[in-house]
């Protein structure tokens, strides 16, 4: 008989002992504790994206799995002698079962529905847990078909920028549709690029299903190679995520062996290769063109637009350029259908987005929701509040390039219409939580200090934009003609809008016009409050 | 260098060149090899690929990765992303500085550790992070990573280990 144990083999996860704590495990089980006639089985799955749970142990029972944690080395023997093994609830980290968790009960996992279930690299158990039935959809339908459905579902692009995925893909799949091959076969060659180059602060959603179900982002990009009419796709994975390499290059390799990538896909006579590249610690290849740049080879400069990408993308032809959760999602919209996915969320933002509680909270993680909950229900009833037990400040939503939001405004509603209602994005939904011994001036300062350390160079507002902005914020925290070097700032930010070609000059002034904005007191406290400083 | 070592690194280039867009794989080729791109592999892979080598080191140079120099034996970086900053990772900062006597970019003397920036790890939900080679460690303090760094500085034998496989042996007999 074997008992089954799962311990995540996620990044967070063993950021925080897990491999330690599996240590511990093998070493206690090896001497005592292990019941007769009964054999251990650790199964390295990903993270069911409760981090503030992690390391987190879940046995495997007749009623369900039982969850434990978070487990330190320490707690392994305790938790083996009240009978963790047998999913005996007695020991205080026992959190019961594991789907019963509050924080993950109350979730609507769509694209995350098999994350930290599955062993990521276990092609069979994807299967089981219906995977691939989006393939098998997509496989009897027409490209147009495809497109469509897409289309109805209300995709929009989960990377930042929120684009309808149906209209890009149908871009790509117009482009050169009549041409005739010529001999130079590589002229019509469309591709599907995945942009796993997750480089903003306080997010980690992709990095969380690439580590967790690897295959569903594979199974993504295959149906969009059939949607669009390309062979040939490429990840691009930031370098930062090394254990998420090592998870994607098993994955692909399964993936071709047992005949979901090749030359002819479950024998249906469909193309499609991938190909994973490694990225190299530059922010701004996740910017569309900039990682096209990469890709090719060549210094990772953004490009004007247009022409798009759709048209003329990676090596000039039509390039599909999707971020990991939209692409994941798609076997989703092909398994249960456009009209399932659209009920969920509002307005003209369908669906789910993965919310990721990050910085100074109680209970980080990733939280699937559809759009429309309010920044308080999830910082509160999710997140338990500022993990130093001190009130919320600021918060952070969508990355470095977006605005910090005061206490007013955290009743928005989270979807794309209202935040861009108020000067703020929702982004890749990074929630980056503050408390209140932040100093906002400092947090507008680094965002032009990011901005110089990661602009391409490319343009001049951004390139020397965001130089003379950390100098100017630096003049009116010292006090130095603060009122004038204030205006100076606002045009500034004014130029850095109108005037970069991308969203990282671009948007720059969005944290730092919210603190403007919203934390004056801090920028430029008025003598009073000097005096009590 | 010894003529090997342009072998060594004309067979990395090799490995990689038919890709297309092949220079950053070539690139990581080389760099996961020896730590750094050796100057030595700019002709080379600039005569593979057609291209200059100032095109070479214009890619090399636009990419925080890539190095031309050795480091230590062990590259620590610290994130200064955001949410690190939200968990104090300036003070930490501050304190890793001060332990290794070194800034970012910096080798400490015995060569055991190269200090680096790095703009989010992704592991924001248990932060402040550093990481050391591939691993990442979570919720780091000042005191935490003194015992780190002496683990990364000192050359251990785990002994316990081997003992406890021992201990094992004898009970299972």
């Amino acid at each position: 008989m074997t008992i089954n144990v799962y311990i995540p083999r996620d990044t967070t996860a063993v950021a925080m002992g897990a491999d330690d704590v599996i240590k511990a495990l093998k070493f206690q089980t090896q001497l005592f504790h292990l019941p007769e006639n009964k054999e251990l089985n650790i199964i390295r799955n990903g993270s069911r994206g409760l981090f503030y749970l992690e390391p987190l142990i879940e046995v495997e029972t007749a009623q369900g799995r039982i969850a434990y944690g978070p487990v330190t080395v320490d707690d392994v023997s305790s938790l083996l002698e009240q009978g963790m093994l047998h999913g005996k609830t007695d020991h205080p980290l026992c959190l019961g079962l594991t789907d019963k968790i509050p924080y993950l009960a109350k979730q609507q996992r769509l694209t995350f529905a098999r994350a930290g279930i599955i062993d990521p690299v276990n092609i069979d158990d994807y299967i089981a847990h219906h995977g691939f039935k989006g393939l098998t959809k997509a496989l009897t339908l027409s490209p147009q078909q495809l497109v469509d459905t897409v289309k109805d579902s209300g995709l929009r692009g989960r990377g930042g920028a929120a684009f309808p995925t149906g209209i890009k893909w149908q871009t790509v799949l117009d482009e050169k549709k009549n041409e005739k091959i010529d001999a130079n076969e590589k002229s019509t060659q469309k591709y599907i690029i995945c942009n796993a180059d997750e480089g903003d602060s306080g997010t980690f959603a992709d990095r969380l299903l690439m580590e967790a179900d690897p295959f569903s982002l594979i199974e993504g990009m295959i149906i969009a190679g059939l949607a669009v009419g390309a062979t040939q796709g490429f990840i691009y994975l930031r370098s930062e995520y090394p254990q998420a390499k090592i998870i994607l290059e098993q994955a692909i390799a399964l993936a071709y062996e047992n005949n979901y990538l090749g030359q002819n896909i479950q024998d249906s006579k469909q193309q499609f290769e991938l190909e994973l590249r490694i990225g190299a610690g530059a922010y701004i290849c996740g910017e569309e063109t900039s990682l096209l740049e990469s890709l090719e080879g060549k210094r990772g400069l953004v490009r004007a637009k247009p022409p798009l990408p759709a048209i003329e993308g990676l090596f000039g032809q039509p390039t599909v350029v999707n971020n990991v959760i939209s692409l994941a999602t798609v076997p989703t919209i092909l398994a249960k259908g456009s009209d399932y996915y659209q009920n969920f969320g509002l307005g003209r933002s369908r669906g789910t987005l993965p919310f990721q509680l990050a910085g100074n909270i109680k209970q980080g993680g990733l939280v699937e929701l559809a759009f429309g909950c309010s920044l308080s229900e999830l910082v509160t009833d999710f997140g338990g509040g500022c993990y130093s037990g001190k009130p919320i400040k600021a918060i952070q939503v969508g990355g470095p390039l977006g605005a910090y939001l005061p206490k007013a405004q955290w009743q928005t509603p989270l979807d794309y219409e209202a935040f861009a209602g108020i000067d703020a994005v929702l982004g890749h939904g990074g929630i980056v939580v503050f408390d209140d011994s932040v100093d906002m001036a400092q947090q507008a300062r680094f965002a032009m200090e990011f901005c110089t350390i990661e602009s391409c160079g490319k343009c001049t507002p951004c390139r020397i934009g965001a130089v003379r902005g950390v100098e100017t914020i630096d003049k009116i925290i010292a006090a130095d003609n603060a009122e004038q070097n204030l205006d100076l700032l606002h045009d500034l930010c004014d130029t850095m809008v109108d005037g970069s070609l991308c969203a990282m000059g671009g948007m720059t002034p969005f944290p730092v016009r919210s603190v403007i904005k919203h934390f004056s007191d801090d920028l430029m406290p008025t003598a009073q409050q000097q005096g009590e400083k | 260098m010894p003529q090997s070592t342009t072998a060594k690194i004309q067979q990395l280039i090799d490995q990689k060149k038919h890709l297309s867009g092949a220079l950053l794989p070539i690139l990581h080729n080389i760099q996961d090899q020896y730590g750094y791109i050796p100057k030595l592999a700019l002709p080379l892979i600039a005569k593979t690929l057609q291209q200059t080598e100032a095109e070479i080191y214009g890619v090399i140079s636009f990419y925080a990765h890539f190095r031309l120099q050795p480091t230590g034996k062990h590259i620590v970086e610290i994130c200064r992303g955001e949410a690190c900053q939200a968990m104090g990772s300036k003070q930490l900062e501050q304190a890793v500085k001060e332990q290794l006597a070194i800034d970012y970019g910096q080798t400490t003397q015995d060569n055991s550790i190269t200090l680096e920036p790095v703009y989010c790890v992704g592991n924001c939900a248990c932060a402040p992070s550093i990481k050391v080679a591939d691993k990442v460690y979570g919720r780091m303090t000042a005191e935490k990573f003194a015992h780190l760094n002496d683990q990364l500085s000192t050359y251990t034998v785990n002994l316990t280990e081997q003992a406890n496989e021992e201990q094992v042996m004898e009970q299972r007999k």
